[in-house]
């Protein structure tokens, strides 16, 4: 009755795992090293990188391992901008007026989640666009913004240039590194399983003990808390706020490309797909409408073709496990291989 | 036979009506929490429904549930499956983008209250008892149905209920699985587990079963000792053109 139970571990890491951790803390020191020899229009565009890699997992997490596929994402990015701008206008510093505007995304989604969290499949998808495109409005009413005119963060002129890219770009390293730990974190543990078990059958959920309106309302809750981080940070780049730029539903489609493209449903798959998106647009955006039509065909061919992206064929060919979240039952004598 | 149970479950005047249809008419059920209790009755008896009442899976239109002198009737299915009384699914539902081992860990984690420890040793038995081992870490969605079956039941043993309620686990198993199966359910008594085991497979069900409900158009037309429910008249009759092995 016992001899299989004794005879086998739990295991969680790999070490390919810990060779990948390892080598993404390098990759981290290097960036952070970048302002000292980088071009600042390199440091630019690596910010631009980071805030896709956020936005990428932010989606990912939600609707790949929360099942939640939300076509109304932008809602956070926007009210991550618009709240910097309101902050910073009472005279706080534009960095700090960041981090409080994206606070605020976070404490706002709650009550958002509430509601939605009651749609299911496409109405829950289309209800978040919806929820997107009223939160644009409201915004549009406030008076300080002008409404489709704009505004700047001013208060950025505090700070000379060469100063204020560097800032940015360490910052926005920092949040895209403490935001992916967080999702890290937060997938692996019980509560990680709990949310895929819900995105895979809410019903059979509940009728072994997991609470599904709480952990969705937490997922729901931190992917608007990171959009809006990454909202807020890009417009500290880009400096002026345009409510409709923000508020697009362009922001949407990248999101699903990236991670369609990366692998959805793979947390390495995100980040994957933040880093092919990345190099496209600096390749091809100039292409105009031709560069949006093929960024939706390539996302279509993917879903029909290669469903779990370009990092699931990795992981299927290779058997790669990087960042698992996931569990191995291994024989106690064949410890520490990467076999399944 | 509905008679106070300080330990047990307690179902008075249930009613559960889809449009309509009436499928539950008036049920009053109890069992003590020891008990094996087998249910039979022709398709769309309303026996899944039955037990999905119990576990909680609806609000019900009408009625009330204790559970240990405790009224659940109000209680979500996680919160009953908390208090001990969990459920297998007739068409299974897996985690299909999980490992049999994460999908039985998830029930192991949030059914009881365990520490990690002690929620992977309740995995790993569950694991064994459903004769699972050597699956542990296939992606659920590859399963044939005897093993998504099996994963029902593993689910379901890794929350350490005090009252399963079982729904068609034995339909497609070989002889020899099924005696394996009978085993299985006997030790889960010998543990002191109280059962309800919903089954067309009459003579696995009666290894097991100590008390035999028949059911038919939602109602429960007889309720007693196994031989003696399936000689019952108004029993034959459901079954007549279906036939009861
Ligand atoms: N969600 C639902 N919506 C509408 N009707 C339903 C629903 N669930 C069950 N029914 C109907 O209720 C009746 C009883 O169904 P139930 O599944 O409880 O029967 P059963 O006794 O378990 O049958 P079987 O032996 O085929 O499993 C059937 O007529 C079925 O079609
Ligand atoms: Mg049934």
């Amino acid at each position: 009755m016992s001899q299989w139970t004794n005879s086998v571990t739990i295991q969680r890491w790999t070490p390919s795992s810990r060779y990948a951790i390892v080598f993404a803390g390098l990759v981290l020191v290097l960036l952070a090293l970048a302002p000292l020899f980088a071009s600042n229009g390199l440091l630019d565009r690596l910010t631009a990188l980071f805030i896709y890699v956020i936005l990428a997992a932010m989606w990912n997490a939600l609707a790949g391992y929360g099942g939640l596929i939300s076509v109304g994402q932008q809602a956070f990015f926007g009210l991550g901008a618009y709240f910097t701008i309101r902050i910073a206008d009472l005279g706080l510093d534009p960095f700090i007026s960041v981090a409080l505007a994206a606070l605020i995304v976070g404490v706002i989604s709650y009550p958002i989640s509430l509601v939605m969290l009651r749609l299911k499949g496409g109405e829950f998808a289309i209800g978040m666009w919806v929820v997107a495109s009223i939160l644009h409005l409201m915004v549009n009413l406030d008076g300080l913004i002008q409404g489709e005119t704009g505004i700047s963060l001013v208060s950025l002129n505090h700070y000379d240039s060469a100063q204020r890219l560097t800032i940015i770009y360490l910052l926005t390293l920092g949040s895209m590194a403490g935001l992916l730990a967080l999702l890290f974190f937060v997938l692996r543990s019980k509560t990680g399983s709990a949310i895929q078990a819900i995105r895979d059958n809410e019903e059979a959920a509940t009728s072994v003990g997991v609470k599904p309106e709480k952990t969705k309302q937490l997922l729901f809750v931190i992917a608007a808390f990171g959009i809006g981080v990454a909202g807020a940070l890009w417009l500290t780049s880009a400096t002026t706020f345009l409510p409709k730029t923000y508020f697009s539903v362009q922001w949407s489609a990248y999101m699903i490309f990236m991670v369609l493209v990366g692998g959805i449903g793979k947390f390495e798959g995100a980040i994957l797909g933040a880093i092919i998106f990345f190099l496209v647009e600096t390749w091809f955006s100039s292409t105009g409408v031709w560069y949006l039509v093929s960024l939706g065909a390539i996302a279509i061919a993917f879903s029909l073709f290669l469903p779990k992206g370009i990092w699931g064929e990795l992981e299927r060919r290779f058997n790669w496990h990087f960042l698992p979240v996931g569990y191995q039952v291994v024989e106690k004598n064949k410890i520490n291989t990467d076999k399944k | 036979m509905t008679h106070a149970v300080s330990n047990g479950l307690l179902a008075s005047d249930l009613v559960k009506n889809f449009g309509s249809v009436s499928v539950l008419k008036n049920i009053n059920f109890s069992m003590n929490a020891d008990e094996a209790v087998g249910i039979v009755g022709p398709n769309g008896a309303g026996k899944t429904t039955l037990l999905s009442a119990l576990a909680g899976a609806f609000q019900l239109d009408q009625g009330s549930i204790l559970l240990n002198n405790q009224d659940v009737t109000e209680k979500c299915a996680s919160a009953r499956c908390n208090l001990g009384v969990v459920r297998t699914h007739q068409i299974p539902k897996p985690f299909d983008g999980m490992t049999v081992f994460e999908n039985v860990l998830v029930a192991a984690s949030y059914g009881v209250d365990a520490d990690k420890q002690t929620a992977y040793q309740h995995t790993l038995n569950a694991i064994q008892l459903s004769g699972m081992e050597h699956v542990a870490n296939r992606q659920a969605e590859s399963l044939g149905l005897l093993d998504r079956k099996r994963l029902e039941l593993a689910r379901a043993l890794a929350t350490q209920p005090k009252i399963l309620l079982l729904d068609e686990i034995a339909g497609g198993l070989t002889e020899a699985e099924s005696v394996q199966l009978v085993d299985t359910i006997k030790e889960l008594r010998r543990q002191g587990i109280g059962i309800i085991w919903i089954e067309h497979i009459v003579h696995v069900l009666l290894q097991v079963a100590e008390r035999l409900i028949c059911m038919d158009s939602g109602e429960i037309i007889a309720d007693g000792e196994p031989q003696a429910v399936l000689s019952n008249p108004q029993v034959v009759k459901a079954y007549l053109g279906g036939g009861i092995e």
